[in-house]
């Protein structure tokens, strides 16, 4: 009997016990029905193979493990990072199900929304009574100081009007008429979640900017971007602009809400943009947008009330924390502090005692449009190498940015830019064209899987490893985390490389 | 155990009245009918429990209030989450937009063997991916083509299923005619499944549709060449509605097969096709999650006079029960083994209980979860000696309710299709010493101080069927409720000092 009171195994072992093996055996053999061992290794071998990545890439129709997800789940992400928000989505009840699912199990924390849970009858009568009551029951229950609204794909085929659904919501009394009820469309069908973000983030702010009129001054707007690591990154970003004494407003923080503490009391909203802050964001001198993929028409919107802008693409590293430094300082006239400079030294410090285990390294990266470029870049100014660049939900124009970013660095020669590829194109790549490791989310398990080749969780989302989200990735401070991972990935492999004792431990060095 | 455990209140009944106050005029006449207490009753008690309560006077099974934060999913999460997804060797698309398949990817713990992408795909997510000129020009010729790439890049994959978004349903797509056309072609099983996210007011609805499928698209077609080359035999039995969540289906067919059973299919955790296609060989259907599966037990009952009974796997008292009604329908032999088998693992139930109810004796328990365990796993905290202070179902029908009443003590808090706020206004009043809910639930409650365990997936653990997966959930639960950290919450310098006023 394997089990026993002493020794609880639980499927990590539990199975692997002899009674077990015997019975899968058994079941596969008598039961299953399945392929023989000598087709199985066949066609395994087969999808690892130039053929099986040619026929794999004349995709189609399908598409297998993307690496992206749906608008309104961005959408409920920007509304939780306001003041008392509470994100509301119409249609169908299952999407915010999975939303709060998706966003609770990579922060480890509670995630609010509420849906208007459409069912089939207002498939056929439109869903403004959901929306009419929907409205009363959230305001009445969670309190909120803000409802932002977004729909799942449902809502947008049957052609609901969140405009004159809201305001019809209002003369109903479900809000009061003053209540800020901002909206935006986020049908499932455009895009992907940095479309739904960039939607909420641009419906919010026109609620709010609309009829006001702008009094210029001199502080900044930062819209952080869909961000797995927002809790920390908007942390530092919000240290490093007070160092420099710059005036500044975040536009969507949930760096509070998705690290709340434990003391007793669950709290469903922590700090977030004061929507008064929001207000009078308008009056800022400029808007920066951290992510540019993940707010095009929030930005073009920005510009048209006179603000400068500038956009940066998940700046992580050396050059790309200057950029935004400098940028800052450009913007606000305020120098760029001693101390900050002392960090910058530091992290130069750093990868300079690295470098030799860096130099030459190749790396595959995955993610967001943004996310890829910020990696890329700080690849290369460590003189990493990035080899296959995929981001599914890039479009022509991010691919032929990213193949600017890669030829204007020597590093950058051998780099492949995959735009609207999915990781099972991925898998193609690694089996047929290996790099030294791979950098992505917690979705690369399965190619490290496949492929032997090592993952570095460096962004959204990660499931299965805890709290990294809470360390930054920005800034000099964050590019060090960034170093760290990066090399710990490296000399572990390097370890275990050489890890067998008697046999491969000629290089199992104790000092690197 | 639990920051600053107080008892539970002595009037439940106006602790519900306190939460419903909180609502709108309309929406609170509707949770009203959601909310009870378990009342006394005439019937005669529980044979294995010794309990008889009241729990059927909720309502259940009806539309969720709009914007109360209700837990429930969709008629999608209940086809492809749950009945479908856990078949193996089939390739199961989510048709329709990226989302719904991004978000249930790898999610529900259905263990497998196999090499996935190979002969496997339980841990891939197929999509079509829709694009606004799907909408609106239609996505059959996309579900045509994306069925080809799948028969090109994954050979040995045996079936494809088509899992049903929003969308489908609303843009008049005809994915059974694409089904049927595709099945000619390429002659594997191919089988639509209508279980849009709108149809119904729940999962529980997607589990119905699913299940429809399976007598429609599996059993209805001409039987196949595995299936007729299979030799049936007297001990023949089929498991439904074990999805193996952290191998919770192997940890009960071990047993199975200790007493002499064979099981010829498990329905559907590590399931292949084969093993759905020939479930009406078996001599006996045992069915372990019944909200979720009795509808095809009930049709194999009908058209291939296959019994089915429900069983219990979750803890001592319920598997030796559980056992004996099996081999009562069976003959002395199967009988014999019955006792064997009991006996045999009797000394590792004993270990068990001397090793964990000390820790967790008197300890109260509050559980919220899907349309079974609310009741299914009761009497497993009973055998630690833990109480059930409160339960309820996110998609449970009235004969569930009925059940449950089979398993929780009149007085205990009933809550159907509890919204975000009842649950966390029920938990701090009541404050239990553990709750058991699913990932949207736990951080919420661990911030209030309060032990919890994910009781859909397991909290990543298991398996927790069988005497095996007993001895996991006695461990996880004495780890929630006895870790160390629920001492550390308050700041030792806030703490004030006992002083009269």
């Amino acid at each position: 009997m394997p089990q026993s009171a002493d020794k609880v195994l639980d499927h990590s072992k539990l199975f692997f016990e002899p009674e077990y093996k015997e019975m899968l055996a058994n079941k596969k053999a008598t039961f299953e029905c399945g392929h023989s061992a000598e087709t199985l290794a066949q066609i395994g071998d087969w999808t690892a193979s130039w053929e099986y990545r040619e026929k794999n890439l004349a995709r189609e129709a399908l598409t297998i493990n993307p690496a992206k997800a749906c608008q309104p789940v961005g959408a409920v992400f920007a509304a939780q990072g306001y003041e008392g928000t509470l994100p509301f989505v119409h249609g169908s009840q299952g999407c915010v199900a999975y939303y709060r699912s998706h966003l609770s199990r990579h922060f480890k924390e509670p995630s609010a929304a509420v849906s208007s849970s459409m069912t089939e009858d207002a498939a056929v009568f439109g869903g403004l009574t959901n929306m009419v009551e929907g409205l009363a029951n959230a305001y009445a229950l969670y309190k909120p100081k803000m409802i932002a609204v977004s729909t799942t794909c449902m809502a947008e085929v049957i052609g609901d009007d969140l405009n004159s659904f809201i305001l019809k919501a209002k003369e109903a009394e479900s809000v009061p008429m003053d209540f800020p009820v901002p909206f935006a469309h986020t049908p499932a069908f455009v895009g992907s979640h940095v479309d739904g973000y960039d939607n909420t983030q641009k419906g919010i702010l026109s609620m709010f900017w609309a009829d006001a009129e702008r009094v210029a001054n001199d502080s900044l707007n930062i819209i952080p971007g869909f961000d797995g690591y927002a809790v920390a990154n908007n942390r530092e970003i919000k240290r490093l602009l007070d160092t420099m004494g710059v005036d500044f407003t975040f536009l969507s923080d949930v760096s509070e809400v998705y690290d709340t503490p434990s003391d007793g009391h669950y709290r469903m909203y922590a700090g977030g943009t004061k929507l008064e802050d929001a207000k009078a964001a308008l009056n800022a001198k400029a808007t920066l947008s951290m992510q540019e993929w993940c707010s095009p028409k929030t930005m073009e919107y920005v510009a048209t009330t006179g603000q400068d802008t500038a956009v940066f693409n998940y700046p992580m590293g050396v050059s790309a924390t200057d950029s935004f430094l400098m940028k800052v300082s450009e913007l606000t006239g305020k120098a760029i502090p001693d101390s900050i400079k002392l960090e910058r030294g530091r992290l130069v410090d750093a990868i300079a005692d690295s470098q030799a285990y860096l130099h030459g390294k190749t790396f595959s990266i995955f993610g967001d449009p943004d996310f890829v470029l910020g990696m890329a870049k700080f690849i290369m100014e460590m003189g990493g190498e990035p080899v296959h660049c995929l981001a599914t939900n890039g479009s022509k124009k991010w691919a032929k940015q990213m193949e600017e970013v890669l030829a204007a660095s020597p590093f950058g020669k051998q780099g492949q830019v995959w735009a609207g590829k999915d990781l099972w194109h991925m898998r193609s790549f690694l089996m047929t064209e290996p790099t030294d490791f791979l950098i992505g989310s917690s979705y690369g398990k399965y190619l490290e899987r496949d492929t032997g080749i090592p993952l570095i969780r460096l962004t959204f989302p990660i499931f299965d490893r805890h709290h990294h989200h809470r360390f930054p990735t920005w800034g000099y401070q964050g590019g060090l985390t960034v170093l760290v991972k990066i090399l710990d990935a490296i000399f572990v492999k390097a370890d275990a490389r050489a890890g067998d004792w008697g046999k491969t431990d000629i290089s199992f060095d104790l000092t690197r | 155990m639990a920051k600053d455990h107080a008892g539970g209140p002595e009037d439940l009944e106006n602790l519900i009245a306190e939460v419903l106050e909180a609502y709108p005029a309309k929406a609170q006449k509707k949770r009203a009918k959601h909310l009870s207490v378990a009342g006394a009753t005439s019937e005669d008690a529980d044979a294995v429990t010794g309990i008889a309560s009241k729990c059927d006077t909720v309502k259940s099974n009806i539309k969720s209030v709009p914007g109360v934060m209700t837990i429930r999913g969709c008629a999608y999460a209940g086809s492809k989450g749950v009945v479908w997804g856990p078949i193996k060797d089939m390739v199961h698309i989510s048709h329709g937009p990226v989302g719904c398949g991004h978000y249930s990817w790898s999610q529900r713990r259905n263990y497998y063997t196999g090499k996935t992408g190979v002969d496997s795909f339980v841990t891939m997510q197929f999509t079509t991916d829709f694009q606004e000129k799907d909408i609106v020009f239609g996505g059959d010729k996309k579900l045509e083509k994306t069925i080809d790439e799948i028969n090109t890049l994954f050979p040995l994959a045996n079936g494809i299923t088509i899992q049903s978004e929003c969308p489908i349903g609303l843009i008049g797509d005809d994915i059974e005619a694409v089904s049927k056309k595709k099945n000619k072609e390429i002659n594997k099983t191919i089988v639509p499944v209508r279980c849009e996210g709108f149809r119904g007011v729940s999962q529980s609805l997607g589990h119905h549709i699913a299940n429809d499928a399976v007598r429609d698209w599996i059993f209805e077609q001409p039987e196949s060449e595995n299936t007729k080359a299979f030799e049936p035999g007297p001990y023949d039995v089929n498991i439904i509605g074990d999805y193996n969540i952290g191998g919770d289906a192997w940890a009960s067919r071990i047993l199975l097969e200790e007493i002499g059973l064979n099981v010829i299919g498990c329905w559907s955790g590590d399931a292949t096709l084969a093993e759905m296609e020939r479930a009406p060989k078996a001599k006996l259907n045992l069915i372990h999650c019944y909200r979720s599966m009795n509808y095809i037990c009930r049709y194999m009952e009908e058209k291939y006079s296959i019994g089915w009974m429900e069983y219990n796997f979750f803890g001592p008292t319920q598997i030796e029960a559980s056992l004996r009604a099996i081999g009562a329908k069976f003959d002395e032999t199967i009988q014999a083994n019955v006792e064997k088998v009991i006996a045999k693992y009797r000394p590792l139930v004993d270990g068990i209980l001397a090793k964990y109810k000390p820790r967790l004796e008197g300890k109260s328990v509050m559980l919220y979860v899907g349309g079974l365990r609310p009741r299914h796993v009761v009497t497993a905290y009973d055998d630690l000696g833990m109480v059930i202070a409160g339960t309820g179902y996110e998609f449970a029908h009235n004969d569930d309710y009925k059940r449950t009443g089979h398993y929780v003590k009149e007085g205990t808090l009933i809550y159907d299709d509890v919204t975000g706020y009842e649950l966390e206004k029920f938990i701090e009043k009541i404050r239990p010493d553990l709750v058991g809910s699913g990932i949207k639930e736990k951080y919420p409650v661990q911030k209030m101080g309060i032990p919890f365990r994910q009781m859909h997936s397991w909290d990543y653990s298991g398996p927790y069927h069988g005497y095996d997966g007993f001895a996991i959930f006695a461990r996880d639960m004495d780890m929630a409720i006895n870790n160390p950290v629920w001492g550390l919450f308050d700041a030792p310098w806030d703490k004030a000092p006992i002083a009269a006023e």
